[in-house]
């Protein structure tokens, strides 16, 4: 087994801390691993696409789990695969998309792997109707810290503990998920606009239900009556008698198309996403987005995962790296989600592709994210003069709403508040207490905010 | 753990005592910084010190530390790190001496010496491998503008806090790479009990500037800090004035 010595990141490249990078290619492997870990203990890593420091873990083991990567069988019929917990989800459509079925539920990248989405109850743009990721996750096997191997079923204590439990709980080898039906692989996308927050918000509430998939890119740097301004885009599985004469398309409804744009340079100055480029991108975006559109038909990438297209995006930040700041508010806290964008606005955050959703109902994992209610998130560089201060501000207002941040982008909470965003803490460091004693399972962001 | 914007939650300070560390524990314990471990040798101001920053709502320990007896730094700091990550190491211990009387007593030039660089060499080494064994933490060193170019007024001061500057820049290359970050901090005069009484430089600067130059540079991650930053451009121009004229210089 490989084990090399080096600075790892999370996805905003913030924070580098160094440690054991090992590489299981077999369960056995892994078992060994955590068994192995060292008194610092170990932590699984997928493909690093949280922005902070959750796959981190200082002076200890790092496992890279993307060598698990089989899928062991896909049941054609009734909708189902089971496979290993290093699988990304580009991976799984690539293989399901030509027969019929997509995966419950992605994010906004398809470079994740099954795990890690677990590990950190991922949601996407169909949150309000299909809750986030562990929903469909019937089963899954998870090595624990005395280096066994358990099966656990949907529903358990330590299957809650897991949806959600940033890979502390243990290192899932296996799950076996629940599948959506697809009869293409193209998306039918409505695309509108709402000229504020308010207008958003109602237009959110109103027609979410309308689709599957559901999401509005806002325009942070907008002020005064166009604080809020917003491109509302809702899609859903193209039905394969929509194609219509769509030649290319109707002779292969569910072939899976991914263009790619050469890789972002690997040295790119700090600065290049200042105030007016951003604003000026974001003036662009919104002007010319259609004011209302139906029917338009696009493809999964470019619906799901436009940044997708551009391999090592993050490096657009420069070296400091960036920041993305993800929160939550109930529903009935519209007045703290419009005081947090007007504090945004005016102070003038160069945040582009902010985006923001309606959630439905809350998901079991014990430190699960969702929450019925709006959930914004944004991308900040770094080395923005003051933005710890302001976040920390947000987080505040955040809390006393009863609102929580996003751990999987968290690279900056303070501790103290964790408790009040996330009451079923307790309950998961108890269990963590029980199940691993030791403390074997251990990242960085596990102790940042001592989870 | 540091969060993204480099600011420590455990902070150890090597000379607790030190005016510049203590505003730079004031500031980063009104951000992220919980446990704070003042290391000195005993004294009422030291006491004094770990109380205020106390009452600031930090969890603060002292340590008995002297840095002019380096046999005892591994057994001292060993015993921190032991209670818990350091996320940042603040090597602030120094003294200045007094040029005139130091260049009489050549006992006491060596006291200046053995307190700012070999203790410091000492310390040095011994933080920067407990923080390679954590796989992460920062570790600023206060050094001077002083040792840039040492003039004649004060070299003896100056050409120990050079040494001390020199091992800090080779120890941040040696650790690159590691997870450790090595920090040089070189501030001009600074307007404090040290220095007061002194007549003086242009460009002085004050200890809460330090501090906020050392977030700024945890932020940054950056390896060298002048305060202020404009005295980086007046000694990269002193640096290269033949000596002749150096000398002349009524700094």
């Amino acid at each position: 087994m490989a084990a090399d010595t080096v600075p790892v990141t999370g996805w905003g490249r913030t924070a580098p801390t160094t440690a054991r990078l090992i590489r299981p290619r077999t369960y056995e492997e892994a078992a060994a691993a955590v068994r192995n870990c060292g008194v610092r203990g170990g932590i699984p890593r997928g493909l690093g696409r949280a922005y902070g420091d959750a796959a981190q873990n200082a002076g200890g083991s790092v496992l890279d789990m993307t060598g698990l990567d089989r899928i062991h069988t896909i049941d054609a019929g009734g909708g189902t695969v089971l496979c290993d917990a290093g699988v990304s989800l580009h991976r799984l459509m690539e293989v399901l998309l030509p027969l019929g079925w997509f995966v419950p539920v992605t994010p906004g990248t398809r470079f994740v792997t099954v795990g890690g989405a677990i590990g950190a109850d991922i949601h996407g743009k169909n949150h309000h109707v299909s809750g986030s990721f562990t929903r469909h996750v019937l089963s899954l096997e998870l090595l624990t810290a005395d280096g066994e191997i358990h099966t656990v079923g949907h529903g358990t204590p330590l299957f809650e503990a897991t949806a959600g439990g940033m890979g502390l709980t243990g290192v899932i080898l296996t799950a076996t998920i629940r599948l959506q039906p697809v009869e293409t692989s193209l998306m039918r996308v409505a695309t509108e606009r709402a000229t504020d927050l308010d207008d958003l918000m109602a237009r959110l509430t109103a027609t979410d239900h309308h689709h599957r998939y559901s999401v509005a890119w806002i325009d942070l740097l907008a002020r005064g009556a166009a604080t809020g301004r917003a491109v509302l885009t809702r899609g859903d599985h193209a039905p394969l008698e929509s194609l219509g004469r769509r030649a290319r398309a109707r002779r292969d409804p569910l072939a899976f198309r991914t263009p790619r744009l050469p890789a972002a340079p690997a040295f790119l100055p700090q600065g290049l996403l200042s105030r007016t480029t951003v604003g000026l991108f974001n003036e662009f975006w919104y002007r010319k987005a259609p004011r209302a559109r139906t029917g338009a038909l696009q493809t999964i990438p470019a619906f799901f995962h436009p940044l997708d297209g551009v391999p090592h995006w993050n490096r657009v930040y420069g070296r400091g790296g960036f920041v993305q700041y993800q929160f939550v508010v109930g529903q009935g806290q519209e007045d703290t989600l419009r005081r947090i964008v007007n504090r945004i606005s005016q102070r003038r955050c160069p945040s582009f592709l902010a985006v923001l959703k309606r959630f439905g109902d809350a998901d079991p994992g014990w430190l699960s994210f969702p929450l019925p209610g709006w959930t914004l998130a944004l991308d900040l560089p770094a080395s923005l003069p003051g933005l710890g201060g302001f976040l920390d501000e947000l987080d505040e207002e955040v809390a006393a709403a009863g609102g929580r941040v996003y751990l999987a982008k968290d690279s900056r909470l303070r501790p103290e508040l964790l408790t009040a965003m996330y009451p079923r803490l307790d309950d998961f460091r108890a269990l963590r207490a029980e199940l691993d004693p030791r403390g074997v399972f251990m990242s960085d962001l596990a102790r940042r905010l001592d989870l | 753990m540091k969060d993204a914007f480099g600011l420590p939650q455990s902070l150890l300070v090597l000379g607790g005592t030190s005016e510049i560390a203590l505003a730079t524990a004031r500031r980063l314990i009104a951000r992220r910084t919980r446990t704070v471990w003042l290391a000195g040798r005993s004294s009422p101001d030291l006491d004094a010190a770990a109380r205020h920053l106390r009452d600031l709502g930090a969890e603060v320990h002292t340590v008995a530390f002297d840095a002019l007896d380096p046999e005892t730094h591994e057994a001292v700091l060993g015993k921190v790190f032991a209670e818990g990550d350091i996320d940042m190491v603040l090597l602030a211990f120094g003294i200045l001496g007094d040029q005139a009387h130091d260049e009489r007593e050549p006992v006491s030039a060596v006291r200046v010496a053995q307190t700012n660089y070999t203790g410091a060499v000492s310390a040095g080494l011994v933080s920067a491998r407990a923080l390679q064994d954590q796989g992460h933490g920062s570790l600023v060193v206060l050094s001077s503008v002083a040792g840039e170019r040492v003039r004649r007024g004060n070299f003896i001061y100056g050409s120990s806090k050079a040494g001390l500057d020199a091992f800090a820049q080779g120890l941040g290359d040696a650790l690159h790479g590691t997870g450790v970050h090595v920090m040089v901090v070189r501030p001009g005069f600074v307007r404090s009990r040290m220095t007061a009484g002194l007549e003086e430089t242009p460009l002085a600067t004050t200890v809460q500037a330090v501090a906020a130059a050392v977030e700024q540079g945890l932020r940054r991650r950056s390896e060298t800090v002048w305060v202020p930053g404009r005295l980086r451009v007046v000694m990269s121009a002193l640096r290269h004035l033949p000596r002749g004229v150096f000398r002349r210089l009524p700094v």
